[in-house]
């Protein structure tokens, strides 16, 4: 038995005639910090939507620690431990940081319908803990001065970071990063980077992450799979991903001159 | 405006506006003023799942016939306990019959609510269209005729001090105002509550974060269709006649006038928009005896498109009459 606590075996997804991700598998192991690179259309968002229950796999399977998480509602995968921010925010905009924060952790809440009418003593007790945990969060990502903001109206950055925590609220196993750093400058990029190598300790996350800042994908991810017209091209560590031919013509196109000499010659 | 957040002043100052019209105002501004509570009824309900949830309903005056019926029914055909009692009866049948119409919430929103926007518009419309020409086709619900004969709330004699048909029917409609505004408002403050807003902010975030959005969703329309079955109770037995011409399609986008008009997510907002919507008409009746003219309606009408072109989110938005006094506090200080 491995030590994979997310699992994907032969994944594929069919839009119509569109092949969005074929024959994919991969394993991510616990603790590890994973990424998932590729150019533009190559079917990264669309593998994470798998995995969240967004959309149901036109065939393959999903396991985590062993579950197969096919044919499951987003919000039953999310109840078993996988979490997901989104690559063009999804924050609850119109409610207040530390609201958006809370509802991520609904599902811990074991109290009915009736005893929020009556202000239980089980009522107060997991509304403190839940504001309690919720600031608790805010604080590790410098965001507890806000709690009462309006979440839309927080500048970019913060944004994204709001995204994190929302998703950390819901207590996950594994942790998906749709593009955690688009359009952060280079300094936030680098605190991001911390933050993230960080998090991953202390609340003992498995992280698999999309991103196109390679800086980021390099500096902290020790297994990258590179996908590329939806199929696996090349999985290792940064070392050898950035030497893999393949990588880089997938990234840079083919050198045709070099191509045509090769015929040549 | 400390002394507001006291349940017991602010509800003795109710009581003291009851015993007010009770004695100083005839019968048809009495009538007006049960209306306005049925209509509140109405509009704080609709408000949980137009408003709070984000989803919209059509057909919220189907949900009110079946309450209506069921009460103005069950208090001819079944019995009633004698003198004071009888009081008792009505309570329960008003509850019953809220009951009944958040069982037919459960079994209307199960499917329909797996559908957004327009088409859950559209099928709600369907639904209380449907429930209307049902209740028209009943013969033993009297078909288009309808019921007449409901009996009012009774007058209590106690000793020998008289409380009367108005006063009666006043607080029986006070309560139900009061247990619907206390049931949503704290609901809005639990963790339920928020999940409801999370459905409305964005229901792909929501299920992510392990929100299952059809269960709330079916959870805001079984309880606002309870309420608004009992909103149809109350409205059988102060008018003591309905028919399915009682609870038209109107009556619903009255009921979402008033969600809309008031704020979408607001308590206060439902509350000043139903008194708004109810008396105004009323109160514009007197206008013909000046100008000649019935100018009652375009009155009505414009006033409703002056206040969404000036306040587009309504009057108090999303926010409470509480938070408005925050702030003017606040700025004053």
């Amino acid at each position: 038995m491995s030590n994979a606590l997310l699992e994907v075996k032969n994944l594929t997804m069919q839009f119509g005639g569109l092949k969005a991700v074929d024959g994919l598998s991969f394993k991510v192991n616990k603790g590890e910090l994973a990424g998932l690179i590729g150019p533009n259309g190559a079917g990264k968002t669309t593998v994470f939507n798998m995995l969240t229950g967004v959309y149901l796999p036109t065939m393959g399977s999903v396991h985590l620690e062993g579950l197969v998480l096919n044919g499951k509602k987003p919000f039953q995968i999310s109840h078993l431990g996988l979490t997901r921010t989104f690559q063009n925010i999804r924050l609850f905009k119109g409610l207040s940081v530390i609201e958006n924060v809370l509802i991520a952790g609904h599902q811990h809440v074991t109290y009915g319908l009736f005893n929020s009418f009556f202000l239980g003593p089980k009522f107060r007790a997991e509304e403190n803990e839940l504001f309690n945990s919720a600031r608790e969060l805010l604080k590790l990502f410098d965001l507890e001065t806000k709690e009462n903001e309006k979440a839309g109206s927080l500048p970019y950055g913060e944004q994204r970071k709001l995204e994190i925590v929302r998703a950390l609220m819901t207590k996950p196993k594994v942790i998906l990063l749709d593009e955690p750093a688009a359009g952060m400058n280079h300094s936030e990029t680098h605190s991001l980077m911390d933050l993230i190598a960080r998090i991953r300790t202390e609340f003992n996350l498995t992280v698999l992450l999309i991103e196109h800042d390679m800086k980021l994908v390099m500096g902290i991810c020790e297994n990258i799979i590179v996908l590329d017209h939806g199929c696996k091209i090349e999985e290792g560590n940064p070392g050898k991903i950035q030497n893999s031919k393949k990588v880089i013509e997938a990234y840079l196109g083919v050198d045709e001159d070099a191509a045509e000499n090769g015929r040549a010659h | 405006m400390k002394f507001l957040k006291n349940p017991a002043i602010s509800f003795s100052a109710l009581m003291i506006l009851g015993i007010v019209l009770d004695f100083g105002f005839n019968a048809y501004i009495q009538l007006t003023v049960l209306f306005v509570l049925v209509n509140c009824m109405m509009a704080m309900s609709l408000n949980l799942v137009n408003g709070y949830t984000g989803q919209f309903s059509l057909g919220h005056a189907g949900f009110m016939a079946i309450g209506a019926y069921f009460s103005a029914y069950a208090s001819l055909n079944f019995p009633v306990l004698p003198g004071v009692l009888s009081i008792l009866s009505f309570t329960i049948y008003a509850f019953i019959g809220g009951g009944l119409a958040a069982l037919f919430g459960y079994i209307v929103g199960l499917p329909s609510l797996r559908l957004k926007g327009d088409y859950l518009a559209i099928v709600t419309l369907g639904f209380g269209e449907i429930i209307r020409v049902a209740l028209q086709n009943l013969n033993f619900l009297g078909g288009a005729r309808g019921i007449s004969g409901i009996p009012s709330l009774p007058e209590i004699r106690l000793g020998g001090f008289v409380l009367d048909r108005f006063f009666v029917s006043y607080s029986f409609a006070i309560f139900w105002c009061l247990l619907c505004f206390f049931v949503i408002w704290r609901l809005m403050k639990s963790s339920h509550g928020r999940s409801f807003l999370s459905v409305r902010e964005d229901e792909i975030a929501a299920e992510a974060m392990g929100i299952n959005t059809t269960k709330t969703k079916v959870r805001a329309f079984v309880l606002s269709s309870f309420f608004a079955g009992v909103a149809g109770a109350m409205f059988a037995h102060f008018t003591n006649y309905i028919s399915p011409s009682s609870f038209t399609f109107l009556m619903s986008v009255n009921a979402i006038i008033m969600v809309v008009l008031g704020g979408m997510g607001s308590m206060s907002g439902s509350v000043c928009a139903a008194l708004f919507i109810t008396i105004l008409p009323e109160a514009l009746r007197s206008l013909k005896d000046f100008t000649g003219v019935d100018l009652r309606m375009v009155i009505y009408s414009l006033s409703l498109i002056l206040v969404m072109l000036l306040r587009p989110q309504g009057m108090f938005g999303e926010e409470e009459i509480t938070d408005l006094w925050r702030r003017y506090v606040k700025r004053s200080s």
